[in-house]
Formats: structure tokens, C-alpha cells, sequence
């Protein structure tokens, strides 16, 4: 079919059941919304694979279909087309966002149905892909940037659906506004590169990067990049913009699975990957990305430890998850960060999902300290969960063991890497391994905690098939990029991940890789390394809070400064309003108190007072008493004589 | 074909003048309860016949076009000098467009001497258009003065409670600007014979002949002055922190339709008197003082922004964000790029339809419960959805978020900011992110959270109790959805007219002058192609 009309059909089917569900919005009929929703997704997953095969059957190097559909902005020597591209990078998203995004929507009319707002939702769920893909096909940073707003917008919308309680409200909120810094910084990264390259296209700027290289921290592609750092770090969850991420979970909990975890979130990562040879002209910015992203990983990690909302230790651990795709970009790994972005895509869906059905099935509880033991009443839910755990630790084999081993050893081996952030990393995945252990065995196993009110259920077959499909895709998704070392005994399979993206991805300046030589005995130890202490972390984990629960409350006590500071989230909430917020608004109500109320508005009115004041006293004069009047004429004339005869 | 040419040719004076005829039929009809359909009728007339002018418009040129010239008062060189170009044909249609819709939103709302109210609409109507296109400066200075009066009435006579006040705090602000301009006009119609051979002339075209001489740092040259009687008056106007301490009272006064056409139009008399007097009159004081406007236009981004965030009444908040958004538009128009300055003339249609639209809905609103305080509502988004989702879309117009109006004139005026200067760009750029802030703060106050005083009165009394928006209000949102949504998706279509005057502005400024296209001359144009 013709790549118009196939790219229109992507695009247009979600914005149609948007606006169909949109007009509908007070109905409850779940069952109508759900189908419109879900089929509309669905149709642009069959169009999303019709495109993946029309690039398969592309020559390697010409893998791009561009798509032009009208001049959106033509001013001066700005000129910026509604155009679309699908190629290497851009088909995968699209599988991603439109795959993971169907079973969602499935698994929503489950985890929906009860609610009375369930038109609304599925229409800001499908507007939500509609932008998603905006931002994804977008063929310059302009067009991104129009699906960039546009899932901040939707994030706003759901994260605040419950919009009663004002909690989430105001979380829907501080998520839309601390986005906002990052986009701000987003659009001067892009006039930087406007003013520098004289264009924003995708395309042209990846063609004209090989021409400079930025080594200095002052030059414009520097400055550039800096700045679209910052706009990713706000849309990605990094320090310092995370802070509403775990707010975000205020929102249904499909809404964590698909928009705060498989798709939003990673779109500042993906925004670097498009970019990627304008970030290698630049090391210093990547050096600041491995690093913001490496203290990222391992400080969200911390945090995650001691959370007991079962959603928000998934948030830390998905922020700490951007923070391994931001390392991994940022040493120049960008095809190991596309490839964690895929599974964590498919483990993190799943298991947000999973505690989605956690919290149907436990009537909406939360609280991981009143589960326990759920393996029994859940054992659909429980077992898919286990598949996402496993890939999450990097147990070997599953899908999260390749992507996360292959951005550890790229934080080693790369020539713009270094063995500190090999060690976060790997501090970071004991860590990693710890919480989501104790996740696992707080809610799964051991004894029952539950209320004796509560009735644990196994969810309706609508929510289980997209946590089994998830479940295979989170164990096996890894076999698509095996490094070498490993496949030479899993009989050679071949890394399709490097192929299918080498034509777009740009290697490190030749003279940078020459003096990085790393031998397979090097990998494999790294790997055993790594694999070794978060294996043994999760052990741990499971013996503490399965066996010796006592054993925690203990630690707890013993180190009661550190646990109260990772309990309180480093205090950054609480110095974010101190520091910057509460002071900005008194700084607004002193300037409008000072300047506006009794600084201008007092010049007018001893303006006005005055010519007041002169009237009255002129008025007197006035007075039609002939004697005064006599008084002044020869008062005057007094004056006037003296002036004459005394010159 | 005769008739065509008739109307053509003198279609500015039409546009002009209906407004003043149809007052006058106001003013003697008999039936008092028809009054609002028969303004409404007459103001879809209006918007006919400037849809009729839009469509002869050669959008090709940046000449002068549909001009009428006659002697008015031959002794001075006075004359009634209309014309219309690119820059001017925006701001007309903006008044023609919003002014249905202003009759429409007030139909409620005003409910005492209707005749007069629309009288005094007609009348301002016919004022605005004039000044947006009188060629002559004592005619514009008419037309501006014209302005003030019905404006001083709609919120002196329909205004709330401390309407006196307001309107006296209005017309003094504005009439400092108006005398000081009325002297630079005096001023310069007596340099003018140094152009024409010897006669005075009151012609713009005359004047932007004059070579008055600038001389650097020398604040008292001729130039100078004249660049700040003139760039004094329209800043009050516009207004330019820190003289814009008149339009939060006035808008907080004022009836609904009055502050849609007070936000929605007389605020661009001023900015779009930057196009038209002050940047091509005086070429190098505007660059030269360039760095002041562009100083004080961020300023008042970023102190209205911040300002807007503590106010405790909506219509107050609104008034600020304005006072932010002119700031915007400043920026834009001097940092005399064409990013800049076709951003800036975009976004004062931009804030007209998306300003104009929030003063509705305030107006809605604030029919239905009589507050405006934000404090005491709450909880409203579920009491009616419709209304809310229709203010969502105002307000994500309102904060620049992309595919609305909105974000197309604050890109392009951030891009010609950046062009000027980066530091300039990334000032500006914090009211992005304050002004998402004060907007969407205000949303979930009002909307969001547990329901307010306001939201739990109406459940349960029934008299007070909150209907969802009416067809008739429906309507009047519509015509803004649209265009939001229109002007976003599509600049190109609006924007087309306005570049080829734009692009002469800037490229002729140091010796700017505007030919006149003859109407029979448009197809020898198209010939010569």
C-alpha cells in the first residue's frame, strides 16, 4: 500500500477513537469504549508491522520511508513540513508504543470497568498513542517536539483522572509543570541548532554532524545538546527533574504501564538515540549524560529499597531503569540503550500491569506490608510476575540479562566509558535485584498478611492474556541481541539488534575506538561479575524478607539515619519547596505588593491627589465674594507695580 | 460587475461607517427585547463584508490596498486616508470575528439598557477599525480617541463595583499617552513641508518620507522624542510593564464583552501602532532603543506571570497572564527579525481568540454563581464536564502548547528572541514554563479536587444550581475551538497574508514607504506574471 496512506492510517486511527470516544465521554458502557479504544490501537499495530516488513524488505542502507503530508511553518528561512519518517529507530517505537499499547488497552477494560469515567479514559489513552506516535515519526525536532508537549498533556490529563482527590490532581500537575523546565531547555537546544546548522530536520542534522566536533564545554553543539539533555531529563525521570514521576502514580495503574513506564518516559532517550551522531560530536555532554544517568540509576535504587506502595517501588525502579538507558547513551552505546528501552518496555509493562491486577485483585490495596503470600490466589498474575523479576535482576538469559550486561560492559569497554560507571552500574543492579526481590517476596511470598476482610482474586482472562503475552516477551525479547561472546555457545545465533541498526547508528570517532581494546576474557568476567553479586543480593533479599522479616526492622533501626533518609526520598520534595517554590511566591506577592500596589499605582494617584488637591485650592479663589476679589486685583497690582518701579 | 467595483473600491469606508449606521438603527428601533438579534445580524453583516474585503485582498503585495483619499481639512493637510496591507487586514479581521462572538457571550450578562450597550459596541467597533486603518495621523488620532469613549462607558455603566475607579484609573492612563502623542503629530505635520513642497500634510505616507535626524546617545534630538511620545502612548496602551497597572482593574470591572474586546482588541491598537508609526517613522531610535522594549518586554513576561500566580479572583489572573503575553509581543516586535515580528503579529491574533475566549468563559461561569474568587470553588470539572474540557482546550491554547494558536506566535517570537540575542531567548523562555504554571494551578483550583463552597451550594439549592454550558454558549465557544485549533494546525493560511508586508517592513525599514495598489492594477499584476 501506498506510505501515505499507511502512515495516515497509523496515525489517524487513535486520533479517531479519541475524538469518537471523546464525543461519548459520559457513557459507561466499558465494554463499547473498550473495544473502540483497544481496536483503534490494534489497527495501528497491523500497520506498524506492515511498515517493520516494507523496511525488511528494504536494502539495509535505504531503510527509510519518508512521508510529507503539508508545510506546517514557513517563516523566513524556517520551514517546517508535517512530515513523518519510519526507519530503523523510528519501527521499533512504533511495534513498542502500538504492541505493548494494544494489550494495555486490553488489559484496561479488566482493571476499568467498575469506574464511571471509562470513555474518558480510553479516549486520553488513545489521544496519549496518537501523540506518542506524533513524537515518535516526527521527522524534525519541531514535529517531536508537537507529540512531546502532546503526551505531557495526556500524562497531565490521566496522571489527574481521579481529578477529585486533589493529591492527584495536583500530581497530574507538578508532572506537567516540572516537564515544562525540560521543554523550555528543549526548545532552546533547538534554536541552537537552528541558528548553528540552519536546520532542525532530523535527517539534515545527522548529515552534517560528522563535519564538527564540540570538544570544548562552551561551543554551540555542546550547548545544543546540553540543553535537549535537560528537556529529556525531564521527560525521562533524571536527576534533578524525576520528582514527578512517582506522583505520577497517582494515575490508573495501566496508565504507569504504558505511559510511565513502556512508552513517555523513554522518549528523551529515544530523542538521543534519533540524534546520535550530534551527540558524539559533543563528549562533554555525553560524558554529563553517563554520569547524571549512572547517579540516577543507583540514588532512584536507594529509594526503591524502602518504598511499601507497590506502585511506587515500580516508579523508583523505572526511573532507575531510564537512568541504565541514559548510561548507555551516554558512553556511546546508543543500540544497548534502544535495546533496554525495548525490555524494559515489555518487563516493566508487565509487571506495572501485574500490580495492576495485584491491586484489582487485593480491592485496591496497595500497601506491600498488607500482602503477602499471594502466589496462592493470584498464580497467573504471580507467575508472569516472576518472568518480569527475573528479567529485571538480569538473570541470565532473560530478556533484561542482555540489554543491561551489554550496557555495563559498554560503561567498561567503550572509549568514552570508565570503570566507575561500571561499578554504579553494578551497584545499582545489586540494588536492583535487592528491591524487587523484596518486592516479589513482601507480596508473593511468604506469610499472609492480608485483612481478614480482603479476598484476594486471580483476575478476568481479559487482564491475564496481556500479562502471559508480556510475560514470554519479557523472557525471551533478549534473544534479539546476543552478544558475541555469548552466542558462540548458544550456537551462533546471530545479533539481529546490531544489524538491523547499524545503518543508523554512528560509531565513535575511529581514533577514540583504536586505543579501546578489550578482550573476551575481560566481557566474561564483568559478566560473571555483575551477574554474581545481584544474584547473591537477591538471595539475600529472599532469605530477609521471606525467612527473618525480623532482620529488616533491625537494619531499619540500626541505620535509622540512612532509612530515614531514603524513607523521606532525600528530602528533595521538601527542598524543592523550600528552596525554590515557596520563595517564588513570596517573591510574587512582594513585587505586586510593592511594585505594582504601592509603587505605580501610589505615582498615579499622587498624580491624581495632586491635580485634585489644586483644583480645590484654585476653587477657593473662586468664590464670588467681590471684597476678596478687590483684595487680589490690588493685591496683583501691588506685586506688578513693585516688579516695574523697583527694576 | 459595477456593483462589485463599487463595493470593492470603497469597502473600508463600508467597514468603517456600517458599525456607526447601525448604531444609529439601534439607537431608533422600537422593540427593546430584539435589540441583541438585531445586533447580532448586523455584526455578521460587518463580518461579511470584511470576509468580501478579505477575499479581494492580493496578499502578494505589500502595497496599500482598497485606498480612499479625500481633503478633509485642506488648510492642514488633512484628509480621510484609509487603506488596508497586509499588517492592518489581521487586526481588521480580528475585530470583525470576535465581535459576533462578543454579542453572542453577552447576551446574558448584560441585561439593563440594552440599547445603549450595543450602541456603544457599534461605535467602538467603528472606531477600532478606523484606527487600524487611517493613513492620515489626525484622522487615526480621531479614531484612537474615539475609542476611549465607549469603552469608558461599557465599563462605567456595565462595569461591577468599583467601576468608577476603573474607568477614571483607564482614561487618565491613556490620555497622558493620547496627549503626548497628539503633540509628536503636531510636531511632525509641521516638518512635513520639507517632503511635500511646501504644504503641511497630515499623510502618513508623507511622513514616513520625512528624514528626521537621529543622533546617537543625544536623548533631546528630534528623533528621540518623537519615538517616545509616540512609543510612550501606545505602551499604555499595549500595556508595557510598568504601565500596565490600569488593565487588571479595568479588566476586573468591566462586564464580559468588555474585557473580550479590551483583551481581544484595543490592547493590539497599540501593538500593532508599532508596525505601523513607530518602527518605520523612526528607524533608528527603534533600533537604537530596541534593547529597552526588548529589556521591558521580558520583564513584563516574566513579572506577569509571576504576578498573575497570586491572584486571588480569576478575571485578575487573566488580566496578568495578558499583561505577560503583550510582553511576548513586544519581545517579538523588536527584535525586528522576521521571526520576531511575524510571530508577534500572529500572536496578537492569537491572544485575542484564546484571551477573548477565557474572558468568556469566565463570564459563563461567573453568571451562574456571581464569584470570581478562586478560593471558593473546587470540585467544578465534575459538576460540568463540558465547560471544563472547552476551558482545557482555551487554557492549553493560552500556554502555548503545540497544534493551538498559541504555541505557533510564542515559538516564533522565542526563535526571533534567540536570533536577537540567546540570553534574550532564555529569559523569555522562563515565562514557558510560569506561565504553564500559573494557568494550570488556577485549573485545579477551580476545577479539580473536592468540590468548593461553590460546587457543594448548587447541589444542594437548586436555584444556584451549575448547568453545563447552553447551546447558545456552545456556540459562542465554538467559532474559538475552531479557530485555536485552525491557526495551529495551519498558520500558513493566515499568516500568507501578512508576509509580503511583513518581509517590506523589514527589509525597507531604514527608508520605508507604501505604494498604492490600484484596484484595476490587481489583475494587470496578475498579468505581469
Amino acid at each position: 500500500m501506498n506510505h501515505e496512506i499507511l502512515i495516515a492510517i497509523l496515525l489517524l486511527s487513535p486520533l479517531l477513537g479519541f475524538i469518537i470516544n471523546g464525543l461519548r465521554f459520559k457513557s459507561k458502557n466499558y465494554i463499547l469504549a473498550g473495544t473502540i479504544g483497544t481496536s483503534a490501537i490494534f489497527v495501528s499495530f497491523v500497520t506498524a508491522i506492515l511498515l517493520f516488513l516494507e523496511l525488511v524488505g528494504m536494502p539495509a542502507d535505504q531503510r527509510t520511508i519518508t512521508v510529507n503530508y503539508f508545510n506546517w511553518i514557513n517563516v523566513g528561512s524556517f520551514n517546517i513540513n508535517a512530515g513523518f519518517v519510519v526507519d530503523q529507530i523510528s519501527s521499533i517505537m512504533l511495534l513498542i508504543i502500538t504492541g505493548v499499547g494494544t494489550l494495555i488497552h486490553l488489559f484496561s477494560i479488566g482493571y476499568m470497568h467498575h469506574d464511571k469515567g471509562v470513555t474518558k479514559y480510553f479516549s486520553y489513552l488513545n489521544f496519549f498513542v496518537f501523540n506518542m506516535l506524533i513524537l515518535v515519526l516526527g521527522d524534525s525536532l519541531l514535529t517531536m517536539f508537537v507529540g512531546w508537549e502532546g503526551v505531557g498533556l495526556c500524562s497531565y490529563l490521566l496522571i489527574g483522572f481521579w481529578f477529585s482527590d486533589a493529591a492527584k490532581a495536583a500530581a497530574g500537575m507538578k508532572a506537567f509543570i516540572t516537564n515544562r523546565i525540560g521543554d523550555a531547555a528543549f526548545l532552546l537546544g533547538l534554536f541552537v541548532l537552528f541558528m548553528t546548522f540552519g536546520t532542525i530536520n532530523f535527517h539534515e542534522l545527522n548529515a552534517l554532524a560528522p563535519t564538527v566536533t564540540d570538544a570544548s564545554w562552551s561551543g554551540a553543539v555542546t550547548l545544543a545538546t546540553i540543553l535537549l539533555f535537560i528537556g529529556a531529563s525531564g521527560k525521562s525521570a533524571q536527576i534533578p527533574l524525576y520528582v514527578w514521576l512517582p506522583d505520577a502514580m497517582a494515575g490508573p495503574t495501566p496508565v504507569s504501564a504504558l505511559i510511565h513506564a513502556a512508552t513517555m518516559v523513554t522518549a528523551g532517550v529515544y530523542m538521543i538515540i534519533r540524534l546520535n551522531p550530534i551527540f558524539i560530536a559533543a563528549p562533554n555532554t555525553m560524558m554529563v549524560i553517563a554520569i547524571i544517568g549512572a547517579a540516577t540509576a543507583v540514588m532512584a535504587a536507594t529509594i526503591g529499597l524502602v518504598q511499601n506502595d507497590i506502585k511506587k517501588v515500580l516508579a523508583y525502579s523505572t526511573v532507575s531503569q531510564l537512568g541504565y538507558m541514559f548510561l548507555a547513551v551516554g558512553v556511546g552505546a546508543f543500540g544497548a540503550g534502544m535495546m533496554h528501552l525495548m525490555t524494559h518496555a515489555f518487563f516493566k509493562a508487565l509487571m506495572f500491569l501485574g500490580a495492576g491486577s495485584v491491586i484489582h485483585g487485593m480491592h485496591e490495596e496497595q500497601d506491600i506490608r498488607k500482602m503477602g503470600g499471594l502466589r496462592k490466589y493470584l498464580p497467573i498474575t504471580h507467575f508472569t510476575f516472576v518472568l518480569g523479576w527475573l528479567a529485571i535482576i538480569g538473570f541470565p538469559l532473560f530478556s533484561g540479562f542482555f540489554s543491561k550486561d551489554e550496557i555495563l560492559w559498554k560503561a567498561f569497554s567503550s572509549p568514552r566509558g570508565h570503570i566507575g560507571l561500571w561499578i554504579a552500574g553494578v551497584i545499582g543492579a545489586m540494588l536492583t535485584a535487592f528491591y524487587m526481590t523484596r518486592l516479589m517476596a513482601l507480596t508473593f511470598w511468604g506469610k499472609s498478611r492480608i485483612d481478614k476482610n480482603v479476598h484476594p482474586h486471580e483476575s478476568p482472562w481479559i487482564m491475564t492474556v496481556p500479562l502471559i503475552i508480556l510475560g514470554i516477551l519479557a523472557a525471551i525479547s533478549g534473544f534479539v541481541g546476543v552478544p558475541h561472546v555469548v552466542a558462540e555457545y548458544l550456537g551462533h545465533i546471530p545479533n539481529f539488534w546490531e544489524q538491523w541498526l547499524e545503518p543508523v547508528i554512528s560509531s565513535l570517532p575511529a581514533a577514540e575506538l583504536n586505543h579501546a581494546a578489550h578482550s573476551v576474557s575481560d566481557e566474561w568476567l564483568l559478566m560473571g561479575t555483575s551477574v554474581f553479586l545481584a544474584l547473591s543480593s537477591a538471595t539475600v533479599a529472599f532469605i530477609i524478607y521471606t525467612k527473618k522479616s525480623a532482620v529488616a526492622d533491625q537494619l531499619a533501626t540500626t541505620m535509622k539515619p540512612a532509612h530515614d533518609l531514603l524513607v523521606n526520598k532525600y528530602y528533595v520534595d521538601e527542598i524543592y519547596f523550600g528552596g525554590i517554590i515557596n520563595p517564588l511566591i513570596n517573591l510574587s506577592k512582594n513585587i505586586w505588593f510593592y511594585i505594582d500596589v504601592n509603587f505605580i499605582d501610589k505615582i498615579t494617584h499622587i498624580v491624581t491627589d495632586f491635580t485634585q488637591d489644586t483644583g480645590r485650592f484654585v476653587k477657593t479663589l473662586q468664590n464670588g465674594n467681590m471684597q476678596q476679589y478687590a483684595m487680589y486685583i490690588s493685591l496683583g497690582l501691588v506685586v506688578v507695580l513693585s516688579f516695574v518701579l523697583m527694576r | 460587475m459595477i456593483d462589485n467595483n463599487l463595493i470593492g473600491s470603497s469597502v473600508l469606508s463600508v467597514l468603517i461607517f456600517l458599525p456607526l449606521i447601525f448604531a444609529a438603527v439601534i439607537l431608533l428601533w422600537p422593540q427593546k427585547n430584539t435589540v441583541r438579534e438585531l445586533a447580532f445580524g448586523f455584526s455578521i453583516i460587518q463580518l461579511a463584508v470584511s470576509l468580501f474585503m478579505l477575499k479581494d485582498f492580493n496578499s502578494a503585495t505589500a502595497a496599500l490596498q482598497f485606498v480612499e483619499k479625500f481633503s478633509w481639512i485642506e488648510r492642514f493637510g488633512i484628509s480621510y486616508f484609509v487603506g488596508v496591507d497586509g499588517i492592518s487586514v489581521m487586526l481588521v479581521m480580528l475585530t470583525t470575528v470576535l465581535m459576533p462572538i462578543m454579542i453572542l457571550g453577552s447576551w446574558k450578562s448584560i441585561d439593563q439598557k440594552l440599547k445603549g450597550f450595543h450602541v456603544a459596541l457599534f461605535v467602538l467597533q467603528s472606531a477600532m477599525l478606523g484606527s487600524f486603518l487611517a493613513l492620515d495621523a489626525v484622522l487615526f488620532y480621531v479614531f484612537w480617541e474615539l475609542s476611549l469613549i465607549p469603552m469608558y462607558f461599557i465599563i462605567g455603566i456595565w462595569g461591577g463595583s468599583r467601576k468608577i475607579y476603573a474607568t477614571v484609573k483607564f482614561f487618565i492612563f491613556t490620555m497622558t499617552g493620547s496627549v503626548l502623542m497628539l503633540l509628536a503629530i503636531i510636531f511632525m505635520m509641521r516638518l512635513t513641508p520639507e517632503v511635500t513642497g511646501g504644504a503641511i500634510s497630515a499623510s502618513l505616507l508623507d511622513f514616513y518620507k520625512l528624514k528626521i535626524p537621529f543622533i546617537g546617545n543625544d536623548f533631546f534630538t528630534p528623533q528621540t522624542l518623537l519615538f517616545f511620545a509616540f512609543a510612550g502612548a501606545f505602551a499604555i496602551k499595549v500595556p508595557l510593564f510598568p504601565l500596565h497597572t490600569w488593565l487588571p482593574d479595568a479588566h476586573v470591572e468591566a462586564p464580559t464583552p468588555g474585557s473580550v474586546v479590551l483583551a481581544g482588541v484595543m490592547l493590539k491598537m497599540g501593538t500593532y501602532c508599532y508596525l505601523r508609526w513607530v518602527i518605520p517613522l523612526f528607524p533608528e531610535a527603534s533600533s537604537h532603543f530596541a534593547w529597552l522594549f526588548i529589556s521591558l518586554g521580558v520583564i513584563g513576561i516574566i513579572y506577569g506571570a509571576l504576578v498573575a500566580m497570586i491572584q486571588p479572583d480569576v478575571k485578575k489572573l487573566v488580566a496578568y497572564s495578558s499583561v505577560s503575553h503583550m510582553g511576548y509581543i513586544i519581545l517579538g516586535l523588536f527584535v525586528l527579525n522576521v521571526y520576531g515580528v511575524n510571530g508577534a503579529l500572529y500572536q496578537m491574533l492569537n491572544h485575542g481568540v484564546s484571551t477573548g475566549g477565557l474572558f468568556l468563559l469566565i463570564g459563563m461561569i461567573y453568571e451562574r454563581t456571581h464569584s470570581r474568587e478562586i478560593s471558593k470553588y473546587g470540585g467544578l470539572a465534575s459538576a460540568m464536564p463540558i465547560f471544563t474540557i472547552v476551558f482545557l482546550i482555551v487554557t492549553m491554547s493560552s500556554i502555548a502548547v503545540p497544534l493551538t494558536n498559541g504555541f505557533i506566535g510564542e515559538f516564533l517570537i522565542l526563535l526571533g528572541a534567540y536570533n536577537y540575542s540567546p540570553l534574550v531567548a532564555a529569559c523569555a523562555v522562563i515565562g514557558v514554563v510560569l506561565g504553564a504554571a500559573y494557568m494550570l494551578w488556577m485549573v485545579k483550583k477551580v476545577f479539580f479536587g473536592p468540590a468548593g463552597e461553590i460546587v457543594t451550594q448548587s447541589l444542594h439549592d437548586p436555584e444556584h444550581a451549575l448547568h453545563d454550558l447552553s447551546l447558545r454558549e456552545f456556540s459562542v465557544m465554538a467559532p474559538i475551538l475552531i479557530l485555536i485549533l485552525w491557526m495551529g494546525l495551519f498558520p500558513n493560511t493566515i499568516m500568507n497574508y501578512s508576509k509580503a508586508s511583513v518581509d517590506y517592513l523589514l527589509a525597507n525599514r531604514q527608508n520605508y514607504s507604501l505604494s498604492i495598489l490600484q484596484d484595476s492594477s490587481k489583475d494587470t499584476l496578475e498579468e505581469a506574471k
